[in-house]
């Protein structure tokens, strides 16, 4: 999966259906006006394009759903999908014959699936994050790979990499010191966890070829043994 | 006969694309495959050169884009297999001369007439790669063993896979496995542990590869060479045919010693 962020425009995400959009907070208004300047500066990029987009928790009615589907409609994009938490955007959504969330994420087989459980939100990347590659949530991150070099996990909770990490970590990007990062094997200093790193190299050395977990007390990263997180 | 088209791609420059594209371009016509090579690297084409061909270049690829000649017209046949020709490359132009829908519609035109088309890719990701990649069935990256070539390498990967051309094939090339066994080169299981995709082939560094390229004669024309043979082995992989992967610390193996005195050996 691949995202591109720049100043206030709307993250997107590719998956196997098509193109995910992030609508946050904010007025719908400015948020759709956001994403149609968006997709006219990449006509080429969006013609003929699938998107699904993400309303998060917000209320959307249906006349406000219908016109931004008629305004992507004119550009040769097609609004496929709503995922939202709102028992009221689902109904409307489905009134609109557009999926919902559970039915795309049903369909997806690209590896990257969202699930929802206890109020925490994750996303499941079932690949290895390759150089160049950028997977940014504002929940929790799950990798069922490598985080490859040149590779770069971002997430607002905690990330569990069922691999290696041998490229960027950052979890607790929002600042929540909570956040966590444990791994099979962790071969690369450039992790933080918000926003606080530690380039001691001996940091590394602690614990080779075991599986690690990396969590903040008082401001400083510490390293332990998975295993015994987990047995305690 | 619908031809397979596979592009021969890198990211990092200098890994030995063209070499390995000339290579197997040439193995499959030996095994009686009909086959074009098209150079896609369009200012900077080098793929005539080692296939020794660079003199007889009237038209080339721009040319047929462009409608200024037909595309047999722009096919230069082989010295040495009548069934393996090249498109080559424009030398003054850039790599916006072509679109990817441009390889599209010229690959499409060559399906019917071979059984493979080969397209050297250009070094990078820009618009020469997404040509090159734009009409191909299965994607051949080429590596050297240093982290850098691999890094590159796991780029284009991802970027394959996020095309849903992959899973990409893998190639290693200029493995030295003296350096690898003094612990100063990674050796390929490292590589293929990082990059996790099929391994199609492992290429030991050969010096009579340079010479070879030197003279534009491709080395698997020569019999006792050990890249050569390797070339061969991929070609038969590509072909389908199940051809074990060879031992390459044969240095110390006398029976590897005696087998090459004899022209043979695996790989």
């Amino acid at each position: 999966m691949e995202s591109e962020r720049v100043g206030s425009r709307l993250p997107i995400k590719g998956f196997r259906e098509g193109l995910l959009i992030t609508i946050g907070a904010g007025r719908w208004d400015q948020a759709c006006e956001t994403l149609l300047q968006q997709i006219d500066e990449k006509e080429d990029f969006f013609k003929g394009a699938k998107i699904a987009i993400d309303v998060g928790e917000r209320e959307v009615r249906a006349a406000e759903l219908g016109e931004l589907r008629d305004c992507l409609s004119e550009r040769g994009v097609t609004l496929f999908a709503v995922l939202g938490k709102s028992a009221m955007t689902q109904a409307v959504s489905e009134s609109l014959g557009l999926s919902t969330e559970q039915q795309v994420l049903k369909q997806d087989r690209s590896g990257i699936g969202i699930a929802l459980a206890g109020g925490e939100s994750a996303i499941l990347v079932r690949k290895t994050v390759r150089s160049g590659i950028s997977v940014k949530y504002p929940g929790h991150v799950i990798v069922d790979g490598d985080i490859n070099p040149g590779g770069e996990v971002q997430a607002g909770g905690s990330v569990y990499v069922w691999g290696k990490i041998r490229g960027t970590v950052e979890a607790g990007i929002d600042g929540s010191k909570d956040a966590e990062i444990c791994a099979l094997e962790i071969v690369s200093l450039n992790m933080r966890i918000a926003n606080i790193g530690n380039a001691d190299q001996s940091f590394l050395n602690k614990l080779r070829k075991t599986p690690k977990r990396v969590y903040l007390d008082k401001s400083e990263l510490i390293i332990t043994d998975w295993r015994q997180v987990r047995n305690s | 006969m619908t031809a397979k088209i596979s592009t021969i791609t890198s990211g990092k420059g200098g890994v030995g694309k063209t070499t390995t594209t000339a290579n197997l371009a040439v193995s499959l016509a030996d095994m009686g495959q009909k086959v074009v090579c098209i150079d896609s690297d369009i200012g900077l084409r080098n793929l005539d050169v080692v296939l020794g061909l660079e003199n007889r270049i009237v038209y080339d690829l721009v040319d047929v884009v462009e409608e200024r000649c037909r595309i047999r017209q722009a096919m230069i046949k082989d010295k040495h297999f009548n069934e393996l020709y090249l498109i080559p490359a424009a030398q003054t132009r850039d790599k916006n001369a072509v679109s990817p829908s441009d390889m599209v519609r010229v690959c499409d035109e060559l399906r019917d007439d071979f059984d493979w088309v080969l397209i050297d890719s250009p070094a990078g990701i820009e618009r020469g790669f997404r040509n090159a990649v734009a009409p191909a069935d299965e994607v051949l990256v080429i590596t050297n063993p240093d982290v850098s070539a691999i890094r590159d390498a796991d780029r284009i990967i991802g970027i394959i896979e996020a095309e849903q051309k992959g899973p990409a094939n893998l190639i290693i090339n200029r493995l030295n496995p003296q350096m690898v066994k003094r612990g100063e080169m990674l050796d390929a299981d490292d590589v293929i542990e990082l990059l996790a995709v099929n391994l199609l082939g492992i290429i030991p560094e050969d010096e009579q590869v340079i010479i070879s390229t030197n003279i534009g004669k491709p080395v698997v024309l020569e019999p006792r060479s050990r890249a050569g043979q390797v070339f061969r082995n991929i070609a038969r992989r590509m072909m389908g045919d199940d051809v074990p992967l060879m031992d390459l610390d044969y240095k110390d193996d006398f029976f590897h010693k005696i087998s090459r005195a004899f022209g043979g050996g695996g790989n």
